[in-house]
């Protein structure tokens, strides 16, 4: 029994690496030696990459600074974007005050604001950090609304005849409750989240990975516009494995219910 | 019909319905039913469902509420736990009209599944309606545990509903209601959606631990023969809208068992009783609907 686990579980990381290991391969050896203008051989990419963003100073001044970025944008839309989903979600009065203007907003393509935001807070951090939560709140605010409104009737009064509090029902009743919504918000969200802070930073920074990338390609520095956007996949692919992280170890009660009992 | 304020004042009540002798004089009924009317209005169609429903319940009795499916049972059992308010009419709690749900009042629903919380453990979800103020933190695992061993599920505690099975499940149910300590439990029909073998002993276990506790149970059925077996006094509903056709008094031995009670030949009359208003209600139903229909 353990033994066909492990073998699964081998059989599973094979299965898995098999396509991301030959293409890097691939690539390795057929742009080895490459004099195209815009297909550097890998080697040299991986070796610009190392040099300038691990050794050299960059992961520090630009690395860091789009990661800053990045949290702080994705965190202001998560609490800001549950918080006024569960109070939108919970209340019919607000709801109708609000969702005209909801609708309007979550219609607007958020880089269309960036002339608009980049004109009242001009270049920087706080530029980028506003674009992001303008594009990426709405998922998580409709989505959370949604969930909250999605209490089953009869739940609704075994919460009334116990008398739980406000604080009790939102905490262990319509959070949990919505909390699988929730996080189908936030995964949408966090994709968007990644594409602004590139885009952001091509268009309202000094510096980041977005503005590298940029700044390379228009200077002709081929093997360095490979460089960023590498590491922008790479961490865009990190980021992702650490938010599924995460949204399993929250949901675990409700993917242990669905392989308990089958259902969904 | 009785005069609103003769139970509270302690005077003598003449309702012809009310066929057990009221308690003694001067004590309120915990439950006291007056003209509740239900009218559901959906848009331009209203339907009324209940019309001058009237019936009280006394401390320590276990009366169940019969009628046919549709009849307005549940809606009845929402007008006393003060989900919904009566169109007309009211209901006393204690002697007080039921405004929102009562603080000593406790409800079974008959959904298990959609009334325990699925992400939070057996005990957790009979700790969550144990208020500070009635319940001190460090008396809380001593209520739970004995709520739990009450309704045969020691040591489930730490256990994820889904994990359980329907009876189980609706045992923890009750288990929550219990450790509430209401003055009054109501049961929607909470046997239902169980298998046979897992009603009777449900039906046991309620009926042992009622008795036990001398809690004041409102049993709502479709089952006759439950109806019976349980009950101090069986009220069926009939009509719409529905009324109280008849408050039938259970005068069987107050110990109940599976197989000497049900072979009673005074149980078996009045299993024949109550099943004769419930067709005839049946009936009324049919033709209604088929006048509707016309
Ligand atoms: N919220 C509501 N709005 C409109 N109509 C309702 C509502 N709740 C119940 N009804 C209607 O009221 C009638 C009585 O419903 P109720 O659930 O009280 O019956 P019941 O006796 O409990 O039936 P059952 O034995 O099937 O549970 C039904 O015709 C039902 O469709
Ligand atoms: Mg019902």
């Amino acid at each position: 029994m353990t033994a066909k686990t492990t073998l699964r579980g081998w059989r599973l990381v094979l299965l898995r690496a098999w396509l991301p290991v030959t293409l890097v391969v691939l690539w390795w050896t057929l742009s080895a030696g490459s004099e195209a203008l815009y297909f550097p051989p890998l080697q040299e990419i991986l070796t610009t990459l190392v040099d300038e963003w691990i050794l050299g100073p960059r992961w520090r001044d630009d690395l860091l600074p789009s990661l800053a970025n990045f949290t702080i944008g994705f965190g202001v839309s998560v609490l800001l974007g549950t918080a006024l989903g569960v109070l939108l979600g919970m209340s019919p009065v607000v709801r109708a005050l609000f969702a005209p203007v909801l609708t309007f907003f979550r219609s607007l393509p958020s880089p269309a604001l960036i002339p608009i935001v980049l004109g009242i807070l001009g270049i920087g951090a706080g530029m980028n950090i506003s674009l992001i939560v303008l594009g990426a709140i709405w998922p998580i605010l409709l989505n959370t609304i949604d969930g909250v409104r999605s209490v089953d009737t009869q739940l609704r009064e075994m919460v009334r005849s116990y008398r739980l509090t406000r604080r009790q029902v939102i905490t262990y009743v319509i959070l949990p409750n919505a909390g699988p919504q929730i996080f189908a918000g936030y995964r949408i969200s966090l994709q968007i989240a990644i594409i602004l802070i590139v885009v952001s930073e091509m268009v309202g920074a000094t510096h980041g990975l977005g503005y590298y990338v940029l700044e390379s390609q228009q200077l002709f520095m081929v093997t360095q516009t490979w460089v960023g956007t590498i590491l922008l996949g790479i961490i865009g692919y990190l980021l992702t494995l650490i938010f599924l992280r995460i949204e399993r170890r929250v949901l675990r009660w409700q993917i242990r219910m669905r392989q308990a009992t089958g259902a969904s | 019909m009785a005069d609103p304020d003769a139970a509270g004042d302690g005077g003598v009540v003449t309702d012809k319905t009310r066929t057990k002798a009221d308690g003694i004089m001067g004590e309120q009924h915990i439950l006291d039913l007056q003209n509740v009317g239900k009218t559901y209005s959906t848009g331009a169609v209203s339907a009324r469902i209940l019309d001058g429903v009237e019936f009280t319940v006394d401390r320590g009795e276990f009366v169940c509420v019969v009628g046919p499916s549709g009849a307005g049972k549940t809606t009845l059992l929402k007008c006393i736990a003060g989900l919904t308010s009566p169109t007309t009419g009211r209901t006393l709690f204690e002697g007080e009209e039921v405004t929102e749900p009562p603080a000593k009042l406790a409800v079974i629903f008959q959904d298990y599944s959609r009334s325990l919380l699925p992400w939070l453990t057996v005990a957790k979800n009979i700790e969550l309606p144990l208020q500070k103020a009635r319940f001190p933190a460090k008396e809380r695992p001593d209520i739970i545990t004995e709520a739990l061993s009450n309704v045969g599920l020691e040591g489930k505690g730490s256990v994820y509903p889904w994990e359980m099975s329907g009876g189980m499940q609706q045992r923890a149910a009750i288990a929550r209601g219990l450790a509430y300590q209401p003055d009054v439990l109501l049961m929607d029909e909470p046997f239902a959606a169980v298998d046979a073998q897992t009603r009777i002993d449900l039906e046991d276990l309620v009926l042992g631990m009622s008795r036990r506790l001398g809690m004041t149970v409102l049993f709502v059925t479709h089952d006759i023969d439950e109806a019976v077996y349980m009950a101090h006094r069986v009220v069926v509903l009939s009509g719409t809208p529905a009324k109280v056709a008849r408050d039938i008094p259970v005068d069987l031995p107050d110990e109940r068992d599976q197989v000497t009670t049900k072979n009673l030949p005074r149980y078996g009359k009045l299993r024949a009783e109550v099943f004769g208003l419930i067709q005839e209600a049946k009936h009324a139903v049919t033709r209604d609907i088929g006048m509707v229909r016309a």
